[in-house]
């Protein structure tokens, strides 16, 4: 039993050396948030960076604030960008107090945590509360406080916005808001809804794309209630020295991009489906700077990345669980404590495994190889348990009346007599790894999982259909590929016992 | 060859072996039986270490058999199962020889040795290179014996060896067993239920009965002077509906 010991240590070993960022020195990693307007900016800075003569990825829609501002502040990641008020209200309010401060404070707070920020780009993107065009015009509300007169009016308000302490509760006092007929609902939903007249007035993003499509008019906040979240970007000190010029090219950016320009690319993309790259460059005017990919490169792309999750994490977790189901065979107290454990840890939903590990191994593929790898235990420990467990005892006798050592034993009699069971386990994990792989993009690994993630975000069923359809041929010819395997490395004598019997 | 002092062994709390003293001479064949389960393939399975006393001592060749040294002690001896045992995986000649290649042993050894056993058992060359599910009830058996007797060991111990054959193969393989057993001349214990069987291989019948030694002797002994009344009933039993002569 030493040797699997051995085996999974220098297995563990590997998987850490490889979960380090790779080439995190020459290589600028760019972040966005996961949604449109965040994944625009991180375009425009990676135009930017290109342009700059820097060598620089972009790793779109990696989660909320908080994962892209520890990704940066731990190195993963080396610029994103950010708001003012996200900055005060959420990710350093422990320091601000919960309070809007200004850029000096900020600055400085930030500068104990090695991050920089440039100057506000010009949006002020911030809560707003909206209603249609001609409705608003209709009833002659241009201000929040006009809303006053108009004690019927219905709101409906996304529940985050229902529940946030400076959210609806606290508007509502400070304007003296007397309207009683507030749901909460979807944001999606508010806008159709809005659409129909079921509601007249909902919260919104100032720089929302759905403005214009819609028709709406954002109510003027005159009592300065909403905090404003200037866009900026955050990026790593390190980065003066790395690449001046592209922070260089960056600070130019500020005060260049006014509410309605943001307005206008978030709209491009969502709704004239325009991709964000082509929205960075036309913006930057830098039409030259990048290379749009077609369909088949965007395929190949997703699909190498795909074929690395999981052809890493199922390899690694064969090397892991075989040896580990030996072992549960051979003790049996440990043995039930290895497949207690195993089971548990399938039971963890999947979403939530993927953002465990970022913790532990950041953004990117290492995480979404960890979590697939403990996700494609079970299957294969389990049957390589029973495999063994169900051996014959009158061939269990055999082997051992001959005097085979056990390690002799376990190779030319057990795993033999075990090879239909573990194989089995291993293309029920292989089914299952490839489609829980999608998961990974939303950790920044890419693989199919990014059409679809992005297709959801745009609302582009064709976007999702790229990485579904292809997810689920994969899987398929996952599914072939295991019987062609089986049928070749099954011993004969077993495959002809099986007929027989 | 073997020498059995006192041994006892339960599982869990049901005793199965209860005090058994036996003592094997090197090159004769013993054969042991008795109802089934009286504990013939446990008192077999003690002799090879596969199972330990839990009282008592089994000797093999002047060695207590005892987990540290059991392994290479087995390689001394033969082991034949009810149903052969065989690997399913492998073909009839990788089964003979698994032990043999995991020793190291030369090809043409290993070939020469296949060959001499073939020709003992009387097994078809062309039927070596087929897997167990490809052969008869008798070839397997054949195959086991092969298999136990590769390493050529001192003693071979046979648990039923011909008990699933129907009655046509059964005999003719209880003569050509015979005939390698007397060729051999190795020490064999042997396992059956059948006492026509037993008094053909036999120098020497040990009768079992509830762990314990009812009776031992030759036919001979059993029927003319049974130690017990369940002697005289188990040798009575057998007789009439297979009808041998003693
Ligand atoms: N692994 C085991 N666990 C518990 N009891 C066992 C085990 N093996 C055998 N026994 C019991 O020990 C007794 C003797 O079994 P053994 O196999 O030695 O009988 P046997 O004389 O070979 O019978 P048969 O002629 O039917 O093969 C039986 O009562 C059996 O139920
Ligand atoms: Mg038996």
């Amino acid at each position: 039993m030493k040797r699997p010991c051995l085996l999974v240590g220098a297995l563990a070993l590997l998987l850490i050396t490889a979960a380090t960022p790779a080439a995190a020195q020459d290589v600028l990693v760019i972040g966005s948030k996961k949604f449109t307007e965040s994944v625009v900016l991180g375009e425009i800075a990676l135009a930017l960076a290109t342009d700059a003569g820097a060598e620089a990825t972009h790793l779109r829609e990696l989660g909320g604030s908080r994962v892209l501002f520890n990704a940066l502040r731990d190195g993963e990641i080396h610029v994103y960008p950010d708001y003012t008020g996200t900055l005060a209200l959420e990710l350093l309010a422990q320091d601000t107090g919960g309070r809007t401060v200004d850029d000096v404070v900020l600055r400085g707070l930030l500068a104990t945590r090695g991050i920089r920020m440039t100057r506000p780009l010009g949006f002020n993107n911030t809560y707003a509360l909206g209603m249609r065009e001609t409705r608003a015009r209709e009833l002659n509300i241009s201000t929040v406080s006009d809303l006053v007169r108009y004690p019927g009016l219905n709101f409906g308000f996304s529940n985050e916005f229902m529940d946030r302490a400076d959210g609806w509760p606290a508007l509502r006092s400070h304007y003296g808001l007397p309207q009683t007929g507030v749901v909460g609902m979807d944001h999606d939903l508010a806008y159709r809804a809005l659409e129909s007249a079921g509601i007249d007035v909902m919260d919104l993003y100032t720089t929302d794309a759905e403005i214009t499509y819609y028709r709406l008019r954002a109510l003027q906040d005159d009592k300065n209630y909403f905090p404003e979240y200037h866009a900026v970007f955050l990026y790593r000190e390190e980065l003066d020295q790395q690449f001046p010029a592209f922070v260089h090219r960056l600070n130019t950016l500020t005060g260049t991009i006014t509410q309605d320009q943001m307005v206008l690319m978030n709209a491009r993309v969502k709704i004239d489906r325009v991709s964000e790259s082509i929205v960075a460059a036309d913006f930057l005017q830098l039409d030259s700077a990048v290379q749009q990919e077609n369909f088949s490169q965007r395929l190949r792309r997703t699909t190498l990345a795909h074929l690395t999750l999981t052809g890493i994490s199922l390899g690694l977790a064969i090397l892991i669980a075989i040896p580990l189901g030996v072992f549960a065979a051979r003790r049996p107290h440990f043995g039930h404590l290895v497949l207690g454990t195993v089971a548990i840890v399938q039971t963890i939903p999947a979403l939530a495994m993927f953002v465990f590990m970022i913790p532990l191994l950041g953004i990117g593929a290492p995480p979404a190889i960890a979590a697939l790898l403990l996700y494609s235990l079970l299957p294969i420990v389990r049957n390589t348990y029973a495999g063994l467990h169900d051996i014959p005892v009158e061939l269990q006798e055999s082997a051992e009346a001959l005097g085979l050592p056990p390690s002799a034993k376990l190779r030319l009699v057990e795993l033999p007599l075990a090879t239909r069971s573990i194989l089995a386990g291993i293309k029920t994990s292989a089914v299952i790894n490839v489609g829980t792989a999608t998961l990974g993009a939303l950790i920044g690994a890419g693989g199919y999982g990014q059409p679809i993630l992005t297709g959801i975000r745009l609302d582009d069923m064709g976007l999702i259909l790229e990485g579904a359809v292809p997810a689920a041929i994969l899987a398929l010819l996952v599914q072939g590929a295991f019987s062609l395997l089986e049928r070749w490395v099954l011993p004969r004598g077993l495959r002809l016992a099986q007929a027989g019997a | 060859m073997f020498v059995l002092e006192q041994v006892s062994m339960s599982f869990q709390d049901q005793a199965c072996i209860r005090g058994v003293d036996l003592s094997i001479p090197a090159g004769t064949t013993t054969v042991l039986i008795g109802p089934s389960g009286c504990g013939k393939s446990t008192l077999l399975k003690l002799m090879l270490g596969l199972l330990y006393p839990d009282a008592g001592s089994v000797r093999f060749a002047d060695q207590t058999v005892q987990p540290d040294n059991a392994r290479a002690l087995r390689q001394r001896m033969g082991y034949v199962i009810q149903e052969g045992g065989l690997f399913p995986h492998l073909t009839a000649r990788e089964n003979i020889t698994l032990m043999a290649r995991f020793l190291g042993w030369p090809g043409d050894v290993q070939v020469a040795r296949v060959h001499g056993l073939r020709t003992l058992t009387d097994f078809p060359a062309n039927a070596l290179d087929r897997y167990p599910a490809e052969l008869s009830g008798g070839q397997r058996q054949r195959v086991s014996l092969m298999r136990a007797l590769m390493l050529n060991p001192d003693v071979l111990l046979l648990d039923e060896p011909l008990g699933a054959l129907d009655p046509m193969i059964r005999r003719d393989l209880q003569n050509e067993l015979k005939d390698v057993f007397e060729q051999l001349n190795k020490t064999v214990v042997l396992v059956t239920h059948d006492l026509g069987e037993a008094a053909w291989f036999a120098d020497s019948i040990v009768l079992m009965r509830d762990g314990e030694i009812a009776q031992r002797g030759s036919l001979e002994d059993l029927v003319t002077s049974p130690a017990s009344r369940f002697v005289e009933q188990f040798v009575n039993a057998q007789r009439q509906p297979e009808g041998f002569g003693a």
